[in-house]
């Protein structure tokens, strides 16, 4: 069976989200040059960065579905900031783990509390993760919708906060590569980071409707199992 | 080192492979969910098959006129 990538725009993005992921691993390993300070291991920037930028995305775009379904009962909205927010936690995780790994071979350490970027990530992590304990504590219906999306639309607070934090503290063991006086990079080293964050947004929004679409006939199925009970 | 590998690549290595048994491990779980609702699919038809057939064998019994 063919599959025109016309007729199914999700084949499409899953096809571009394949050929950015081969170009930015290509330019990651094959053109940009070395770091001069990290060396070799600052490559794992490349994938950290984008992964803690998809991560926040989701939870604002969470956030964002849980306002339409608050302020408009826009349907289906409820359903789109729990997946967002699901993926969120995902990319979450991933973020801290990369991020680890990086601030071992970087800093020595797998952890530092004393760094507000990093707690703050944490917060939010959590602050998030606690989400799916709310929705599964409560039986489905408005009122776990309502409840819901007033949490996803609260956290949403931590985002800017988590984001500005390395600005705002004093401690500067974090890099802070993106200032207002542009990225503080050289230019390759910018090209194969956008590539690398198109990449993993393109990545992400491929598996947000994949598990959107699986959700919704999961919904549409159990509907027809109760009408014909 | 070992075999040649720097602590560097070794990190590298394990952030790049993190990420991608991640995505290998979550399209593995949503094939194993695609395959349940296949399942419950084909149910639901045989379901609906056998009541419409049942409605046809009521409908031959019932004498016209």
């Amino acid at each position: 069976m063919r599959v025109r990538t016309s007729e199914n725009p999700l084949a499409a993005l899953a096809a571009l989200a394949g050929v950015l992921i081969a170009a930015s691993v290509a330019l990651i390993f094959f053109y940009v040059p070395t770091d001069a300070d990290q060396g070799f291991s600052q490559r794992i920037f490349y994938i950290h960065v984008p992964i803690a930028l998809t991560a926040y995305a989701f939870f604002g775009w969470g956030a964002w579905k849980a306002l339409r379904h608050l302020w408009k009962r826009e349907p289906g909205a409820d359903l789109e900031s729990y997946v967002a927010i699901h993926q969120g936690v995902i990319f979450g995780s991933l973020t801290l783990l990369t991020g680890s790994l990086w601030a071992k071979i970087s800093w020595g350490h797998w952890w530092l509390w004393s760094e507000s970027q990093l707690v703050l990530f944490l917060v939010l992590f959590l602050f998030y993760g606690a989400y799916f304990m709310l929705r599964y504590s409560v039986e489905p219906g408005p009122a776990r919708a309502n409840m819901c999306a007033v949490y996803a639309v609260f956290g949403v607070v931590l985002i800017p906060i988590s984001f500005l934090a390395i600005r705002l503290a004093n401690q500067l063991i974090h890099p802070v590569v993106f200032t207002l006086q542009g990225p503080q990079m050289a230019g390759s080293m910018f090209v194969t980071f956008c590539v690398s964050l198109a990449a993993m947004l393109t990545l992400a929004a491929t598996l947000f409707h994949v598990e959107l679409a699986g959700k919704r006939i999961d919904s549409r199925l159990r509907e027809l199992r109760e009408l014909l009970a | 080192m070992i075999l040649g590998v720097t602590p560097a690549e070794k990190y590298v290595a394990a952030a790049y492979g993190i990420v991608f048994l991640v995505v290998l491990v979550y399209v593995l779980i949503i094939a194993l969910k695609l395959g349940r609702l296949e399942r419950e699919l084909d149910e639901l038809t045989g379901v609906v098959r056998e009541r419409r057939e049942a409605e046809q064998e009521q409908r031959e019994e019932v004498p016209v006129g």
